[in-house]
């Protein structure tokens, strides 16, 4: 797969934006997911995984070919949903949490056409408590654990994405999961 | 509370980073310490729910949206596919391109007069007179001049962007052709060639 991404980008510096497109394929899902994991919001998550793409586009020239694509990509990606998490605003997205609710959005206030099954909405509440507590960890911390345990990266990859010493990393991962225990031991 | 060197322990477990002899010692103390193995199963309980937590997918129209923010790609580029996909179809334009661009620069550069030489043709000015009672052996081209056939011409006669002239007493055994338009010179280009390309053939078994 490194073969072709290598060769894709070199097309891509060429300015051939189908190739841009394969590149977007690959990446995609990892990019939006570490999005909306940080950012909590689908609208913001594919504004922000867009962008990121984008940014990648204009500065592909001052890629270092000779690293990991993909690690550079999940750098702009941080970069940016940490940017929007700092001057975040309030705003009316379906999925922001309604005020003075405990969690609830704006989603389940439409009122839905098929009952979910009662595993399904056991996962599905699941899901949303986990979300829940990633989105209130500290952005340092939420940053390491996304990419450790969602997106499966190594602590390596994730010192490279975060340009911060192998030691920090895991400071923050420990501290990341001490806080999610202890949000998550009763669930 | 938990001693914190076997907290650390754990986490040096969790990070996949731990040394047998490390995991020999947090073992021994689990077994012992039941406020640890709690702890212990609490943050592998918490790890399984983040992972757990399902593989998002991009909305379906995601790579379109982002390509059709992209800034403007290159003619250049855009070019390279094309004839990469098509191409015949880019060989034959080149090709038709080419021939229409040498027409029509010869057509426009050749605005001088000239004729071809024979015996008996008599120019003056930008007239070219086949004088009575005398004979042209041949054919007969003139360019951006006028042509006055008082005598006779054993062959064909072209006038290029010019008139013509044919006296009562005139006689052209061949055909006679005036070409003053681009199109007509095309034309006139084609059949030359065309006619140029069957001679060749033509003549290649007299040489044998």
């Amino acid at each position: 797969m490194d073969a072709i991404v290598k060769k894709r980008i070199k097309q891509v510096i060429k300015g051939d934006q189908d190739a841009f497109g394969e590149i977007v394929e690959l990446y995609k899902n990892s990019i939006y997911q570490l999005c909306f994991r940080m950012l909590g919001n689908r609208h913001e998550a594919e504004d922000i995984a867009q962008e990121a793409f984008i940014r990648a586009y204009v500065n592909i020239k001052s890629f270092n070919q000779d690293l990991k694509f993909s690690t550079w990509l999940f750098r702009i990606a941080t970069n940016l949903c940490i940017d929007r998490m700092r001057k975040k605003k309030p705003d009316h997205y379906l999925d922001a949490e309604v005020a003075g609710t405990d969690g609830l959005t704006m989603y389940s206030q439409i009122p839905s056409n098929t009952p979910l099954p009662e595993t399904e909405l056991e996962s599905l509440e699941l899901q949303e408590t986990v979300q829940k507590e990633i989105l209130k960890l500290p952005d340092k911390y939420r940053s390491a654990i996304v990419l450790k345990y969602m997106e499966e990266l190594s602590l390596n990859e994730i010192s490279e994405i975060l340009d911060l010493p192998l030691g920090t990393v895991k400071t923050r991962i420990h501290r990341g999961r001490e806080a999610l225990r202890q949000q998550l031991r009763y669930v | 509370m938990c001693p914190e060197q076997i907290i650390e322990l754990m986490h040096e477990y969790l990070d996949e980073e731990i040394t047998p002899e490390h995991e020999r010692t947090l073992r021994e103390h689990l077994q012992s310490c039941k406020d640890c193995e709690a702890l212990f199963n609490e943050l592998k309980k918490t790890i399984a729910f983040v992972k757990s937590v399902s593989y998002m997918q991009a909305p379906d129209d995601f790579t379109a949206n982002v390509l059709a923010r992209l800034p403007k790609e290159k003619k250049k580029i855009w070019m390279q596919r094309w004839v990469k996909n098509h191409p015949m179809l880019a060989a034959a334009s080149l090709f038709f391109i080419l021939m229409m661009g040498s027409l029509f620069s010869t057509w426009n550069e050749d605005r001088e007069f000239s004729v071809t030489k024979q015996k008996n043709l008599v120019v003056q000015n930008n007239t070219v007179i086949v004088p009575k009672g005398e004979t042209v052996k041949g054919d007969v081209i003139v360019r951006n001049g006028k042509l006055k056939i008082e005598g006779e011409v054993q062959g064909d006669v072209t006038v290029i962007n010019g008139e013509k002239y044919l006296a009562s007493a005139g006689h052209v055994t061949g055909q006679i052709d005036e070409v003053n338009e681009v199109f007509d010179w095309i034309w006139y280009h084609i059949k030359k060639t065309t006619h140029d390309v069957v001679q060749i053939f033509e003549e290649q078994p007299e040489t044998k």
